[in-house]
């Protein structure tokens, strides 16, 4: 996209060649001991006389030859006019029109109705750990609805003492906890099973997003019901929507306290695409099971085999059997810049970036390599670091031009480590659709463009 | 005895008034530390949103329904989007197709384990009779979700499991049967829980996980050779790239509008221990790339008839007709290959004759 006076904003423009002579990076080294004063002056009555040598450093930001940047020089409006005022945008604030290329976005040709279907989060331009609500994936299977918060109830039956239904101002009325966790679809990286199928990371990584929850731990509402926290060793989500998701879960994970019905994403309502008024957080577990709508709860001793456990989400063998109950998002990463689809705009120096999670717990460490899995360098963890949470990763890289390989391995406080594509072939094929984990493989060509690849 | 109860008697005292304290404070907490929060669900409330059907059947509402009456919803409600038999990927994956008479012997759908097996249906997968009836009872069809009746439930099933030969043309699937039926799935012994993805310990799975990598640190393989990428064709296929990208940044998106710029922004390299080569991509003509961009292959197959003829059938009737073919694809029409319509596209005039162009040139793939 261009700004609306066509001109690509913040896009450097190169220096002209030879703009520096050999007087001038003299002048320039001399200052740049002796200290700052007057250097730019000679420096640039230097260039103008025009001498031809090489560019001794390849500048991102030059100054241009009329001895100023046009952006400094001539004040913009928006320094010389008066702005605009609070509140506007009907009270709900939009992002910048300049940031309306970051958008969650289909992939072309996957599926053939937009009620059952995706959007990818731009993964590519987000920063941190949290996704903003209104970017966060979506993955609908009868499509989305905006339900009356005044009319939604919630149930609790099967082997409870006392069956109860809620409303929403009882929920939201009981003590409610605030935690980072990330959604991940259990069909993200799908695509990649066996061979490069996409080009960004928002279409690789894309059915992951990570938010500030809050809500009720689901095991006080089993609490109130009376539930039978013995025998009752499985539970089903039921939403309320057309599709009334129903998925399996186990009881152990609810009595640790984890699982969540949840209604606020990010210091607001859940937004309806997420499942607006009400929704399971599970931590750990993939995004199917994170019911939306969520309408009841129902207390067993066996599992269900809903149609998303017993048609999808299973995971298909070599030996033609399929793992089914296959829940946990196992560790895995990604960088994110830079990534598939960018081009670097010169050598120099960059700050490669990422992010990581895993279904068991905390991220421990995060290793980069710049030449496809050879040598890897620990990268800084960025602070939260929070179990079931993205958690963001950096390291320092100076470019010099050649061709390089990315990739990011990320290690969970288990101990586990992310599997290379190989590994993960090696245990399940190439056909299980489902819980790609590999580590991802960023080609950086000469030319400045960055591919996605896979690596042998 | 006496002795006991001149004892006891002051001590029952106090024990009974602190009972009758407690008993107090309990009809106020309801047993509960939220008083107030929640309420008994009625009987009439839990019956209309308790719908599951387990593995074992419970939550099946009694009730039956004959393959004949399910082929009559079946063609009224499913098939627009199913096919008549359940096979149409149109709008999503197929139902039926791949399960063999043997398969119901074993109880093991063994094209499953073939890799060079074109799609899985759902009767290839499915080993529980009851999520076919939960689901269809639960959510289809997909715009009427939960409007069939329980016989209406019962009938399409029975016609759905007809298809895949799992029970006679003349059967009437009931409450009273369908354990039976269960006997027959060709997937039902298709299941493991054998893996450790599982978040608890209810199904005994491995303990383990399945892979083992190390974080190497130097030296860990030889050189790194790119195995997989996409095919140049492929560069727009998801949109011009820089528009999805943000304005500013350390990376702008690359446009992948145009052709790409092969010149190097370096001089002088040396070589670094990567190697990249391009993988044995076969030349490919850019109108593959468009027939699934523009979801032609959603009704076309490439040799077998789907809601719409194949590119083979097409390319056979109309050779060297491109300018024909260009036209019938941007106006849609019906009854050249049969009562099904196809609708006007909309695609660019350009991909629109670069797809006419390839299907009068043979439609080779």
């Amino acid at each position: 996209m261009s700004t609306p006076d066509g001109i690509q904003s913040g896009r450097v423009q190169k220096a002209p060649e030879n703009f520096l002579d050999r007087e001038g990076i003299r002048t320039v080294a001399a200052e740049g001991k002796s200290g700052r004063r007057n250097f730019i002056r000679q420096a640039f009555a230097a260039a103008a006389a025009g001498a031809a040598a090489p560019m001794a450093l390849a500048q991102g930001n030059p100054v241009p030859t009329e001895g100023g940047d046009p952006n400094i020089l001539n004040l913009p409006e928006h320094s010389t006019g008066l702005g605009q005022g609070v509140a506007s945008n009907g009270g709900y604030g939009v992002p910048s029109k300049f940031e309306s290329n970051v958008q969650r976005r289909q992939s072309p040709g996957l599926t053939q109705t937009t009620q059952a279907s995706v959007s990818f989060a731009p993964l590519q331009s987000l920063f941190g750990i949290v996704t903003p609500s209104g970017l966060h994936f979506e993955r609908h299977h009868q499509g989305w609805w905006d339900i009356d918060p005044s009319k939604h109830r919630f149930m609790i039956n099967g082997m409870v003492k006392t069956p109860k239904v809620f409303t929403m101002d009882e929920i939201m009325r009981l003590p409610s906890v605030s935690r980072f966790h990330f959604i991940e679809c259990g069909a993200n990286t799908a695509v990649e099973w066996g061979n490069v199928a996409v080009p960004t990371v928002q279409y690789t990584h894309g059915m992951i997003s990570c938010s500030e929850f809050t809500g009720v731990p689901l095991i006080t509402l089993l609490e109130i019901a009376g539930a039978d926290l013995k025998n009752g060793k499985f539970i089903l989500a039921e939403g309320g929507d057309g599709s009334s998701m129903t998925r399996t879960i186990p009881m152990s994970l609810i009595t640790s306290g984890e699982v969540l019905v949840a209604y606020g994403q990010n210091g607001e309502m859940l937004r309806p695409e997420n499942g607006y008024p009400l929704r399971l957080v599970v931590p750990g577990v993939q995004g199917v099971s994170w019911v939306k709508y969520l309408r009841r709860i129902e207390v067993g001793d066996m599992p269900y085999a809903a149609k998303d456990e017993a048609v999808h989400y299973m995971d298909l063998m070599p030996d033609g059997q399929h793992r089914q109950y296959t829940n946990i998002q196992e560790c895995k990463s990604v960088v994110t810049t830079p990534s598939g689809g960018q081009v670097l705009l010169d050598k120099g120096f960059y700050n490669i970036t990422g992010l990581a999670w895993s279904g068991r717990g905390k991220i421990q460490k995060v290793d980069v390599s710049v030449d496809g899995g050879r040598n890897w360098r620990t990268a800084r963890l960025e602070t939260p670091v929070l179990s079931k949470a993205l958690t963001r990763f950096n390291i320092d890289w100076v470019w010099d031009g050649k061709p390089a390989i990315i990739q990011s391995r990320a290690t969970d406080d288990t101990g586990f480590v992310q599997p290379t594509y190989k590994h993960l072939r090696a245990a399940r094929g190439t056909r299980s659709i489902y819980h790609n984990n590999a580590i991802q493989s960023w080609l950086v060509q000469e030319n400045g463009e960055v591919k996605n690849v896979q690596v042998s | 005895m006496s002795k006991f109860r001149k004892v006891a008697f002051p001590f029952v005292l106090i024990v009974a008034s602190f009972v009758a304290l407690c008993a107090a404070s309990v009809a106020h907490a309801q047993s509960t530390p939220y008083p107030g929060v929640g309420r008994l669900a009625t009987a009439k409330e839990i019956a209309a949103w308790d719908i599951d059907v387990r593995p074992d059947f419970k939550g099946l509402l009694a009730g039956s329904g004959s393959v004949e009456k399910g082929q009559d919803i079946w063609e009224a409600k499913c098939a627009q989007c199913h096919g008549v038999f359940g096979e149409s990927n149109e709008v999503f994956s197929p139902l039926v197709g791949g399960t063999t008479k043997e398969d119901i012997q074993t109880g093991h759908v063994a094209n499953l384990r073939r890799s060079d097996f074109p799609g899985r249906t759902t009767m290839m997968k499915v080993a529980t009779v009851s999520t076919l009836w939960d689901y269809i009872n639960r959510a289809m069809p997909w715009t009427a979700p939960k409007s069939l009746k329980p016989d209406e439930v019962y009938a399409v099933t029975a016609y759905l499991l007809s298809l895949a030969d799992v029970v006679p043309d003349n059967f009437v699937l009931s409450d009273k049967n369908i354990a039976e039926v269960q006997q027959r799935m060709p997937n039902r012994n298709g299941m493991s829980t054998q893996h450790n993805l599982w978040p608890g310990k209810e199904f005994k799975g491995t303990p383990k996980p399945d892979t083992a990598n190390v974080a190497c640190m130097k030296d860990c393989i030889p050189e790194a050779k790119v195995a997989s990428m996409l095919p140049d064709y492929a560069r727009n296929a998801h949109g011009n790239l820089a528009d999805q990208n943000r304005l500013v940044g350390q990376q702008h998106g690359a446009n992948t509008a145009s052709p790409e710029n092969k010149s190097t922004l370096a001089t002088g390299a040396t070589p670094v221990p990567v190697v990249v080569i391009k993988p044995a991509v076969k030349p490919v003509d850019p109108a593959l790339a468009l027939l699934g961009k523009h979801n032609c292959t959603a009704c076309h197959g490439q040799d077998r008839k789907v809601v719409g003829p194949s590119f083979n059938d097409i390319a056979k009737k109309y050779p060297g007709k491109a300018d024909y073919l260009s036209t019938k694809i941007k106006a849609g029409g019906s009854g050249v290959w049969g009562a099904i319509p196809m609708p006007p596209q909309s695609a660019p005039d350009g991909d629109i004759k670069t797809i006419a162009n390839w299907l009068a040139a043979g439609a080779a793939k």
